[in-house]
């Protein structure tokens, strides 16, 4: 195979294994979080580990670490505006119906 | 195309190939992305509205089964990652070997589904059924979002073992090798991408008890 590979930078085995591991131990974490109860706080924290796990599988396994630039922004608009649907859709039900 | 013509092509024209294709697969996932985003904006709305309800209705999902699952498909997509990894590095035998674990593991998820819901229906609550209907709004669309989310999630994963069986037959008959392997990239780009969901519908569902 004399072409130059046109992909990204090859990940090793060993980083996709240390990621699996942080997957599973970020699980155990928000499965022993809900069991305290934090009423208050529960589905923030739930959130915001879903979202370290997400961003691990989203730049190990899928390779965003290694990407262009170009993409990057693709999937920064992509989040931006489903963020903001979101942020507009409560604006009106909190103004319609009050925040609880 | 044959493959000799493949590799008559310059690296140029391989890399805006390769790169093409990954950017077309990436614009399909911001689709879905967005497909799944107004589920998860009908789900923050009504929770909000009936958190009290959800979080009763959420008492009735197994969580053993939800964690199980959790885990299942993330060591999924790690298999899923290796395999690409194994067939960039020649290692055709093994890529392959770790596709079938990963299609393993995608049927065992929705093996797990399938007790679930049945013992959900079995336990009276399915749409429309008697039991669910006098349960009270909160509790009838917690339970509407629960079966159309997980649905439709598992009917993702349920594409993704049909495709990623389409690059088991690829690898074994050479079209996906060393040198081309952007198919079973972005295979594995779909198959993270409905990893990525479950790892938000795991704690909206089980862990708001």
């Amino acid at each position: 195979m004399t072409e130059k590979a046109p992909a990204n930078k090859m990940v090793s085995n060993k980083t996709y294994i240390i990621v699996w591991l942080c997957l599973l131990a970020l699980t155990a974490t928000t499965v022993s979080v809900a069991k305290l109860h934090l009423v208050k706080y529960a589905i923030i924290t739930a959130i915001a580990i879903a979202t370290a796990k997400a961003g691990l599988v989203v730049n190990f396994f899928m390779h965003l670490k290694e990407e262009h630039w170009v993409l990057k922004i693709m999937l920064f608009v992509a989040l931006f505006a489903l963020a903001l649907i979101i942020l507009l859709t409560f604006a009106d039900t909190w103004y319609r119906y009050g925040l609880g | 195309m044959t493959r000799n013509n493949k590799a008559n092509d310059t690296a140029i024209a391989h890399h805006v190939n390769y790169a093409t294709a990954k950017m077309g697969m990436w614009i399909f996932l911001f689709t879905e992305l967005l497909f799944f985003g107004g589920m998860f904006l009908l789900y923050s709305v009504f929770r909000s509205k009936y958190a009290a309800e959800f979080h009763t209705s959420a008492d009735e999902l197994n969580i053993y089964f939800g964690t199980a699952n959790t885990v299942i498909l993330l060591t999924s997509s790690t298999t899923m990652a290796l395999s690409i990894a194994l067939v960039r590095k020649g290692e055709r035998r093994l890529s392959m070997l770790f596709q079938l674990l990963t299609i393993v593991l995608g049927l065992v998820f929705l093996g797990n589904k399938y007790i679930e819901w049945g013992a959900h229906i079995r336990a009276g609550i399915y749409p429309h059924s008697p039991g669910l209907d006098l349960m009270g709004r909160g509790k009838i669309i917690f339970f509407s979002l629960y079966y159309v989310m997980t649905g439709i999630h598992g009917l993702h994963v349920l594409v993704g073992i049909c495709v990623i069986l389409g690059m088991l037959f690829f690898t074994a008959k050479g079209i996906v090798h060393q040198g081309d392997f952007v198919k079973l990239e972005n295979t594995g780009l779909y198959w993270h991408f409905v990893d990525i969901i479950w790892i938000y519908l795991f704690p909206l569902f089980y862990l708001i008890t």
